[in-house]
Order: structure tokens, then C-alpha cells, then sequence
């Protein structure tokens, strides 16, 4: 997974989407997720990061990352190659 | 580089809440790096608020409705050529554009007048009744619709439409049907207040987005600016909007301008689906009231049809700046009544 190129995401957590016009507000923890994936980073070096730096436990990490991740692909802010989306 | 001096003179200046495009123009015009221009204003009814805006039009003349003719019309302008002499005309109706392009070719020859306007064969080609036509021979998807004449005509759709329905008139107003009888309240509102034919059209589900270009006849695309309607009225006018970037929508403007040469400024109102296919649904045939933010974000394209007008090579623009919105705002203008007085009797205004 990838978030597309052309995004683009402030340090105030806003999103925009040049190629729709929408425009999305995030949370600190979502604005570094983001930057995370656009930095290349894999699913389970995220996990380990957020586990490692957020007092929670990897049950709940795993329900609200997925669940951020499913909601930024519904976004249609996903990178797509060929019609199907990177993974 | 030393403006060239010109007057122009423009229509459209009822800036409303469904707002011409005049004021908006002259904005462009006044922010030329290539003319210095005087703005003759050209208006129909003395309530138009262009009128009364300082620092829009140098002078104001009132011109015969549409439907006087074209030779009222001529006579018109012959009287304002005495006066104020007009090197290039923007007309901004769609009601008055016919009139317009048919005394094109005597405006230049009999007054040195210039325009640059579409034919009359693609105004009248691309008008709503006539656009699954127009899209088969041009190789442009559109919505499927038909035109009905009475009301009965109505409970025959189901055999070649499904509900929602979207039901258009003629030159103005459309409302979504979601069942029969959905269908014939809108017929009867709008028919009542625009006329017949009506038009009944595929409901196209996807998001509107709107491109305001000028082509140069010619099949080239000169310049275009995609936009997405953020804050829409009660009448499903832009009220906020933001420049987009998608190729997309560009590709496929180009292949209009290549397949029909349209000539002039034009409006591209176009749906794009969940899947990515986008649908004309209409071609507005002016410039539509948000061109200012063409200028906004770095593409003059009234200026550019000056140029076109006076016979100018123009070359097409490329970049934009995508993420540029505009507001609209409602102002309250303070006019003084002899102002008002002097428009309604004398016909001009030089405020």
C-alpha cells in the first residue's frame, strides 16, 4: 500500500486531494501513520512503532490501524496501479 | 512592455445570486498584462449590480432584449460605436449569443468590431435537446435523453429509462425523479416557467465537475481550468469551488476541442463516475460565472480571447496551480437614486 503522490498533507493534519478537491483532517497519530507509509515503511515496522511509542496493546493497535488504513483506501487515497490497488 | 490601450465592451453584469459572467470578466480584463483597457458596459435591465460597482465598467449602455432582433440590436451599437467606439465584444448571455454570432461577420466589416464566437452550427448543435446527437457524431459520451412534449409522455419512460430520472428544460432549470410522480411535478414547474420541449435524461451517478476552457476553432485547445463545485446553491450554482488536478478531465476536453474546433470561451459541465468515465452533460457556450478563478489560478483566458478577437496568435497555456477555491460573497452596494434614474431614462450610466 501506498498513498498516492499527488497527496498532500500539512502539518496540521490537513489532506488534500488535488485530484478530487477533498480535503480530510487528521490526527496527530493518523499524520504519522501517513507520513510513515509515504515514507515506505511496512505494515509490521508501523505496528512495532506505534506499539512501541503509544501506551496501548497490539489487540487494539491492530483493530484502529486497520481501521484507519480501510478508511484511507475508501478515500480513494490509495496509489493505484492497473486499476488495482498496491499492496 | 507598454499596455495596448482598447475597449471592450461586455454584457452579463447581473451579478446575482446565479450570477453572469460579466463582472468576472471585466475582473480578468483589468488584471491584463497585455491591454489597458476601457470597460463599456452593456446591460439589459437597471437592476443588473454591475451597473453600480466602482471601478468595473467606465460606462454602461442599456441594449434591446433578445428578443427585439438584430437589427435592433445593430442600431444599438451603431449609436454606442459613435460614442464610445468598441475594438472587441464579450457577449455573456446564452440568450443573446445568437444574435451575436450571426451579426459577427457585419460588427467587423461595417464597425470594426471584433468577437470570437462559435459558429452557429455548433451553437445550435450542442444545445440540450440536441446532445445525444451531438455526442455520436463527435465520439463524446453523454447521457442518454430525449425530448417529451406533454405530460402523458411521461408514463411511456419506464420502457427506455429506468428511475431516478433527471428532467431539464430547454435553456434552464432541472430537477431530479425518483418515480412517476416525481416526473410529472417537475415537467409541469418547469415547462410552466421555461416552456416545451423538456428534456429527459439518464441520471448519471457520479461527481459533477465543471471545466471552463476557450478553444480556437482551429481544434486546439487553448487553455483549460477543472473545477469542483465545493458549496452549491438552492438554484445548483457554484457558491465555493476548488481548481483540480486531473489529467483526466484535460485529455478529454482536448478531444472535444479536437473533434468539434469549438471557437470561443466555453463551460464543460461534466459527471465523472465511481469507475472514472465522464459524461458531458452540457456545454455551456460563454464563459461560465467562476472564470475568474481561471485567472486565480494563472490562466487569463479572457485576456486570451481579446487576443483571439484581434486577430492574434495566442499560444496555449500549460501549467495552472491546482487547490486555488473561491468564495462568493453577497455585498450590499450603496447607490445614489440619480444613478438609477439616469440608466432607466437616459439608457447609459458613467458613474
Amino acid at each position: 500500500m501506498n498513498i498516492r503522490n499527488n497527496i498532500a498533507l500539512s502539518d496540521s493534519g490537513f489532506l488534500f486531494d488535488p485530484s478530487t478537491g477533498d480535503s480530510f483532517s487528521v490526527n496527530p497519530i493518523g499524520m504519522e501513520i501517513i507520513r510513515m507509509i509515504k515514507g515506505g515503511k511496512t505494515d509490521p515496522e508501523i505496528r512495532q512503532y506505534l506499539l512501541s511509542t503509544y501506551q496501548t496493546d497490539e489487540a487494539t493497535i491492530e483493530k484502529d490501524y486497520y481501521d484507519f488504513l480501510k478508511m484511507v483506501e475508501q478515500f480513494h487515497l490509495i496509489e493505484k496501479t492497473d486499476g488495482k490497488e498496491k499492496d | 512592455m507598454e499596455k495596448k490601450k482598447i475597449n471592450i465592451a461586455i454584457s452579463g453584469l447581473n451579478n446575482v445570486d446565479s450570477p453572469g459572467p460579466g463582472i468576472p470578466v471585466i475582473r480578468a480584463l483589468r488584471e491584463s498584462k497585455l491591454y489597458d483597457v476601457t470597460i463599456i458596459g452593456l446591460s439589459y435591465d437597471s437592476y443588473e449590480p454591475g451597473l453600480y460597482m466602482e471601478g468595473m465598467t467606465d460606462i454602461t449602455y442599456q441594449i434591446p432584449f433578445p428578443s427585439a432582433g438584430q437589427e435592433a440590436l445593430l442600431n444599438r451599437l451603431a449609436y454606442i460605436q459613435q460614442h464610445n467606439p468598441i475594438d472587441v465584444l464579450i457577449p455573456n448571455f446564452d440568450a443573446e449569443l445568437f444574435n451575436f454570432i450571426k451579426l459577427a461577420d457585419r460588427l467587423k466589416k461595417e464597425m470594426g468590431i471584433h468577437t470570437f464566437l462559435p459558429t452557429v452550427e455548433q451553437f445550435e448543435e450542442r444545445h440540450k435537446a440536441n446532445l445525444p446527437e451531438w455526442g455520436e457524431k463527435y465520439n463524446i459520451a453523454v447521457p442518454k435523453s430525449r425530448m417529451i412534449h406533454s405530460v402523458y409522455e411521461i408514463a411511456n419512460l419506464h420502457h427506455s429509462f429506468t428511475y431516478p430520472l433527471v428532467i431539464k428544460g430547454k435553456y434552464y432549470d432541472a430537477g431530479i425523479a425518483y418515480n412517476h410522480d416525481q416526473a410529472v411535478g417537475h415537467f409541469n414547474k418547469i415547462s410552466a416557467k421555461w416552456g416545451l420541449p423538456i428534456i429527459v435524461q439518464e441520471f448519471l451517478k457520479g461527481t459533477e465537475v465543471n471545466v471552463t476552457a476557450i478553444g480556437d476553432g482551429k481544434g486546439n485547445m487553448i487553455g483549460a481550468i477543472p473545477m469542483r463545485k465545493q458549496v452549491i446553491t438552492d438554484k445548483g450554482k457554484a457558491w465555493a469551488g476548488i481548481t483540480l488536478d486531473d489529467p483526466t478531465l484535460l485529455d478529454f476536453a482536448a478531444h472535444l476541442f479536437k473533434e468539434t474546433h469549438w471557437r470561443g470561451p466555453c463551460e464543460l459541465e461534466m459527471i465523472k463516475t465511481a469507475e472514472g468515465k465522464l459524461y458531458i452533460i452540457e456545454l455551456n457556450p460563454r464563459f461560465p460565472a467562476w472564470v475568474y478563478l481561471a485567472v486565480g489560478a494563472g490562466q487569463n483566458h479572457p485576456e486570451a480571447i481579446v487576443s483571439m478577437a484581434l486577430g492574434e496568435t495566442v499560444t496555449p497555456f500549460t501549467t495552472y496551480e491546482s487547490g486555488k477555491m473561491f468564495i462568493r460573497y453577497s455585498w450590499d452596494l450603496i447607490c445614489d437614486l440619480k444613478s438609477f434614474e439616469t440608466i432607466s431614462t437616459r439608457g447609459e450610466l458613467k458613474l
